[in-house]
């Protein structure tokens, strides 16, 4: 009976917790994955946290906390964040996703943000971006510049959004060298500087001279730069520190501009669940600058194809396509449905190699 | 001058001083750097230690310091008998990993049959899982006398790997868009480590730390068994020509560690993470060397050191929350407490005499 007592007044605390101090301040939580200062994925999501502050001033307060290991602890958390009065939570990891969609269920009053992950609730929107768009562009420079034929890539695991990366820069790579060849390592990890760089050592030893990487960290450049005429591209933040050599270009994940629109609309009191999925267009994938070591007409070239896709004229996955095994995939001027781009599990015709299973 | 004398026995006021003293140590030295970085050092250290304890939402936390402190007694506890007797096991990871894996496994193969026998099943198999994999690291130590440490240390990756595999091959959720990771055991009730009761944090992996430290305790004080492990460990030779069998030995403390490392996987995949995936382990088997050693490898100091573990966990993430403070700074902290352990642990065996050295 003590504990029955206990767990109503805890009950009731939840509830004041929630809408007590929801009045003055937009108080906004962020869980990250890994550390502020990664240089790739959660350092660009604290860049939104801080154009979140630097938009609303006093009106905003913004807590986070660095280096959650998926599973309990991110659930324990995003509880204490809760608890503590957060009106908005932004979890940015898809290994938050159960987690999530527990602790939004407990406090139906506070808003949560879930990044890459499929699952929604009446507080719990999803949001994620196109990084495929910018594979495209990365694929027409590396397809241009490669005098080897061969390009590198890193992947991190074998998941749809990877998947999607390696099609889309495989296509726009042939579309301009029908020699092209990629070879994938898998380096089964998102950030792991001594991995990521004995990846790309293997890669440039079999001859690849572009390196194009899906994980984290910088290390892939630093090889390069040591072997010489090798080009990467930044990921998920610009990684300028190695341009113009090795690095000619970048993806860079924007989040502010989402960021800052969901504050908005919880003190406007319009949040509601949604599904954002955006690309070059509305400036959540960005294309960082191209620098001069690429010859100036594919630099023109890889802007035309930038803008092209911006404005929705040209989709990255336009047919005709065939899958890996040889059957159809995409007849002529048809363009890939968001479904079949979201479950991608098989590569487009010509990629040497299996999909880890 | 200050001078260091060796104690003519251990001194056991000091083996129980030493870890508060270590634990005072680092909370100055942790004011100190937390005041550095310009946070308020007080309200720092209440912040993590007050706060999940007494703080206003200690209903909450209290039952989190279960689920965190579990894990990581029942994996020391084991530990704890081999490295009383000499026996070092550093792949718990690895045994906390392959008990997930079995305990999930069977779970999975009997989807969604709703049966009372799935969740025991799922233990025996999660106990064996650790049990085999601690086996290999064993087996090679008494038939060819090959170094447990890098063994069982090395077998840490391959589990890893196979961790990998499993969460993008044979146990993928078939209904998650192919994302890695299987199906959610939180959602099956019958495979289930669900609260005993609800809101206490109280799962079965917590019976069954306590179970385990109680087991070791009477191991350790009553049984001829454990007589044998602390003989082993003291003084080797001695517990040879009293009729020790070695390789017995090395094969019991490691299936037992290996056995309670997986029950601990097994108990955190069916409940409190719920789904097998790529970075299921958190570090719970290295963590757990810590509390073996700050619980001075004694049943009762590891049950103390897992709750205090725990607590440094929950309240850092608070302090990082509410005041900013950055992940590091939390580890180095808990960094700290370590260090101060084994830099006082010296005062068990050594006294300190001021003034100059007396002449012989």
């Amino acid at each position: 009976m003590t504990f029955t007592k206990l767990m109503a007044t805890a009950a009731l605390t939840l509830g004041l917790a929630t809408g007590a101090f929801a009045q003055d301040k937009t108080k906004v939580g962020f869980v990250f994955v890994g550390p502020v200062g990664d240089g790739g994925w959660t350092y660009e999501h604290n860049q939104g946290r801080l154009a979140v502050e630097k938009e609303f001033g006093d009106k905003v307060e913004t807590v986070y906390v660095e280096s959650v290991a998926e599973g309990p602890d991110s659930e324990r958390v995003m509880t204490q964040m809760a608890l503590d009065g957060a009106d908005l939570i932004f979890t940015t990891s898809f290994g938050y996703m159960d987690p999530t969609i527990n602790v939004a269920a407990k406090f139906p009053n506070v808003k949560f943000e879930h990044a890459t992950g499929y699952k929604r609730a009446d507080n719990v929107s999803t949001y994620s971006a196109r990084f495929y768009e910018g594979r495209a562009i990365q694929g027409h420079i590396a397809g241009a510049m490669t005098k080897s034929n061969i390009v590198g890539y890193i992947g991190s695991f074998p998941i749809p959004e990877v998947i999607r990366g390696i099609n889309s820069a495989y296509i726009h790579a042939k579309k301009v060298n029908p020699d092209v060849q990629f070879k994938i390592i898998w380096a089964y990890t998102w950030f792991d500087p001594a991995k990521e760089a004995d990846a790309a050592k293997v890669l440039i030893e079999q001859g690849a001279d572009v390196i194009l990487q899906h994980t984290d960290s910088t290390a892939p450049q630093a090889a390069a730069q040591k072997a010489g005429n090798v080009i990467t591209f930044g990921q998920a933040s610009d990684m300028a520190q190695y341009a113009p050599m090795p690095r000619v270009s970048s993806i860079i994940d924007n989040w502010a501009p989402y960021y800052i629109a969901r504050t908005k609309a919880v003190m406007d009191g319009t949040w509601a669940s949604t599904d954002t999925w955006d690309g070059i267009g509305p400036g959540m994938v960005g294309i960082g600058e191209i620098s001069d070591a690429v010859p100036a007409e594919v630099k023109a070239e890889a802007l035309a194809l930038k803008d092209k896709i911006a404005s929705g004229e040209y989709h990255p996955f336009t047919g005709p396509l065939k899958k890996q095994d040889g059957s159809d995939w995409l007849a002529e001027g048809e363009t890939a449905d968001d479904g079949t781009l979201a479950g991608m599990n098989f590569y487009v015709e010509g990629i040497e190699g299996d999909i880890p299973q | 001058m200050i001078r260091l004398e060796k104690r003519p026995q251990p001194s056991r006021q000091m083996a129980l001083a030493t870890p508060l003293l270590a634990v005072l140590a680092t909370m100055v030295f942790g004011g100190l750097l937390f005041a550095v970085l310009g946070k308020d050092p007080v309200q720092s250290i209440l912040t993590i230690f007050w706060q999940p304890l007494f703080g206003e939402f200690a209903f909450y936390y209290r039952p989190q310091l279960l689920v965190k402190g579990a894990p990581l007694v029942l994996i020391a506890m084991g530990l704890a008998l081999g490295f009383r007797a000499g026996i070092w096991n550093i792949g718990a990871e690895g045994q906390y990993i392959m008990g997930a894996i079995c305990g999930a496994a069977v779970a999975l193969a009997f989807y969604p049959l709703d049966a009372w026998w799935i969740f025991p099943l799922m233990v025996i198999c999660g106990g064996l899982g650790g049990f085999l994999w601690a086996m290999i690291p064993g087996l090679l130590k008494v038939k060819f006398g090959t170094n447990e440490i890098l063994v069982s240390l090395m077998l840490v990756y391959v589990a890893e790997q196979f961790l990998s595999s499993m969460s993008l091959g044979l146990l993928k959720n078939p209904e998650g868009y192919g994302f890695p990771g299987s199906r959610n055991l939180q959602q099956y009730a019958s495979a289930h480590n669900a609260e005993i009761i609800a809101g206490s944090g109280m799962h079965w992996g917590v019976v069954a730390a306590l179970i385990a430290v109680i087991f070791a305790y009477v191991l350790l004080t009553r049984h001829r068994l454990g007589f044998a492990i602390r003989v082993t460990g003291e003084a080797p030779r001695a517990a040879r020509f009293g009729g020790v069998n070695p390789a017995r030995l090395v094969l019991f403390c490691l299936g037992a560690s290996g056995m309670l490392a997986g029950l601990a996987g097994m108990f955190e995949v069916a409940g409190p993470a719920g789904q097998i995936t790529i970075d299921f382990n958190v570090g719970y088997g290295f963590t757990a060397i810590i509390v073996a050693f700050l619980g001075r490898l004694h049943p009762i100091g590891i049950l103390l050191a897992g709750a205090l573990m725990a607590l440094t966990y929950i309240g850092g993430d608070i302090a990082q929350s509410q005041l900013g403070l950055p992940a590091a700074a939390i580890q180095v902290f808990q960094g700290m407490l370590l260090f101060f352990l084994l830099a006082l642990d010296v005062l068990t065996n050594y006294r300190l005499r001021f003034g100059a050295a007396e002449v012989a």
